[in-house]
């Protein structure tokens, strides 16, 4: 009910009049809730932009959420201690569960699962590029929490401010999840990084690795961003790409060194002037590339989840043929019949 | 060298039967193993959720009774094959979502009838098993439901669901062989199991397998330490990293 100053007084101006006229006095109702800082609701009437970006993004974060599985999973067989095991479980299930949520908040906005994950298994919508990188050891589980999860968090917490209800309330669940996730990952790296010569070669060597694609994740700078403008304008973005990086460059300095690690960037120096980090010039290329298709996994991952999706078909024809059947049961599905 | 013995190097509490804690730990370490192995690889987003949710609970129920035999790590990690006390069962691979159903349906069924008799008993292992008995219902719960669906879903689904029913059957003989130290009525628990698993078959429209439940080898099976051949694999991948790094903490 986020609009509700705003909507009758549009609805009563607009009953009856031409559509373009109620179209122009629905515009203003919107553009007045936004300006408030009010939420947008599912019901509520919205720019058929405005729906088609929100489903972009949130489709690109559900998609991000379910394909993030892999590289972390990868690692669940052969997690060098029961607790890490338990720990890193709990983490890709969780990430299935924000892939739920996510899903759920497009769904609110009309668009299907199924046909988002058609889109993705298609390659018509697009997932981070960050997880087209391979998970090379074990100590890239800490580093994917550390840095990615970090990340992610820089880029997310404003999100709990969107001006969507729906994604804006998922996104509040989701960050509290995801900095445990980053906090687990610090710890993971800490242990390796104060524990054998080797183990602490390792999480080097995963924090060299994961530095560079981790800054990547805030897309491109701000001068070559798209879709940024617009975004802000509707508050479904709240900071520039170019800002959350210097963020996050902030907050990670002084934390890798208290890992006792370093940050593959020769040029990373403190400026007393702007109250920042100055660090090196990302290498767009790489990301673009990556984009295209041409990352270390891009095809790895998209052939996973088709396959799983594909050898699952089965199962969903199965679910869906069942509940038909028993459609007129009494007690719901049958299936929880005592 | 690595432990191999069940004992490993950490003595255990006095009160606490080795044996048994073994085979309970290792029981719920394998599964939630296997379990683990269908990250990113289920059928539909929530079963990612449903299965990693029983995994963790059995993983759960491994550390406690583990640590009661033992460091956990040091048994899950540094053991052999044959140290291994769990059932073949669940051992077996996840096969096809059926398969796993079919497995899920057979030890969670077990499973709770033995934790609701642990339960009721004062021997050290009624707390865990009064915990956990709930945590199992509803995984039996969960398997129950696939049956179902699966079995009364589409001609494909009977077929498969059948066929990894008939599959597992000759492994389920040996969750009735009584463990020394669980005071159990394991005669009474395995009728109760037929009942059961009888039940839900037949309102999933399948048939009962009519197969022997064990096997022939005398030598007996995963609660003597015999195990099967994808064990060993399973184990290999498990352990590789604990082992490359002897002495590190993680």
């Amino acid at each position: 009910m986020a609009t509700a100053a705003a909507q009758p007084t549009a609805r009563t101006e607009a009953d009856g009049a031409p559509d373009t006229a109620r179209t122009a006095a629905y515009q203003r109702a919107f553009d007045a809730a936004v300006a408030a800082d009010e939420r947008i609701e599912p019901r509520d009437w919205m720019p058929d932009a405005y729906r088609a970006t929100l489903v972009r993004q949130i489709a690109q974060h559900a998609h991000s959420e379910i394909i993030g599985m892999q590289p972390e999973a990868n690692w669940i067989t052969r997690a060098p201690s029961l607790r890490r095991k338990a720990i890193l479980m709990a983490k890709v299930q969780d990430e299935a569960g924000h892939g739920l949520y996510l899903y759920s908040a497009a769904e609110t906005l009309g668009t299907s699962r199924d046909e988002l994950l058609d889109k993705l298994h298609t390659g018509r919508q697009k997932y981070s590029s960050i997880f087209n990188y391979p998970t090379l050891t074990w100590a890239d589980v800490g580093a994917i929490g550390w840095l990615v999860d970090g990340a992610a968090i820089t880029n997310q917490v404003p999100l709990c401010r969107c001006s969507y209800g729906p994604y804006a309330r998922a996104m509040v669940r989701i960050c509290k999840e995801e900095s445990f996730h980053q906090r687990q990952g610090y710890e993971l790296l800490l242990a390796l990084s104060k524990g054998t010569p080797e183990q602490h070669a390792m999480a080097q060597d995963a924090v060299n690795r994961w530095w560079w694609p981790s800054l990547m994740m805030f897309g491109p700078p701000d001068d070559e961003s798209q879709h940024s403008a617009q975004s802000m304008e509707w508050k479904i973005k709240r900071h520039s790409n170019d800002e959350l990086r210097q963020r996050f460059v902030d907050i990670c300095v002084p934390q890798a060194e208290s890992l006792g690690l370093t940050l593959p960037d020769p040029e990373l120096r403190w400026n007393e002037e702007r109250e920042h980090y100055d660090f090196g010039p990302i290498d767009w290329s790489e990301f673009r590339d990556v984009l295209k298709g041409n990352g270390p996994c891009n095809e790895e991952r998209i052939t996973q989840r088709r396959r799983a999706h594909d050898e699952g078909a089965w199962v969903r024809e199965a679910a869906a043929a069942y509940a038909a059947k028993h459609a007129g049961d009494t007690g719901g599905t049958g299936a929880t019949r005592a | 060298m690595t432990a191999t013995g069940p004992t490993a190097r950490t003595a255990a509490p006095a009160a606490v039967p080795v044996t048994a804690a073994l085979a309970l730990g290792d029981d719920a370490l394998v599964l939630s193993h296997r379990l683990g192995e269908w990250a990113g690889h289920a059928p539909v987003l929530e079963e990612e959720v449903a299965l990693a949710n029983i995994a963790l609970d059995l993983l759960g129920q491994a550390r406690v009774l583990l640590s009661l035999a033992g460091d956990e790590d040091e048994l899950a990690f540094l053991r052999e094959e044959r140290a291994f006390r769990n059932l073949q069962l669940v051992e077996q691979p996840n096969g096809d979502f059926a398969h796993t159903i079919a497995r899920q349906l057979y030890f969670s069924t077990y499973q709770q009838l033995l934790y609701t008799e642990l339960a009721g008993t004062e021997g050290p292992f009624a707390p865990l098993a009064a915990k956990a008995v709930k945590e199992v219902a509803y995984h039996r719960d969960h398997a129950e439901q696939w049956t179902l669906r699966l079995g009364d879903g589409t001609e494909t689904s009977h077929e498969r669901m059948q066929r990894a029913c008939d599959a597992l059957w000759r492994f389920t003989g040996e969750m009735f062989q009584p463990v020394e130290g669980l005071e159990a009525d394991w005669r009474g628990m395995e009728d109760r199991w037929l009942e059961s698993v009888t039940d839900v078959l037949g309102r999933a429209s399948l048939t009962v397998p009519q197969g022997p439940r064990t096997g022939a080898w005398s030598a007996g099976a995963g609660r003597q330490g015999l195990h099967t051949e994808p064990f060993g694999r399973m184990l290999a991948e498990m352990q590789h990293l604990h082992r490359s790094h002897p002495g590190a903490a993680w």
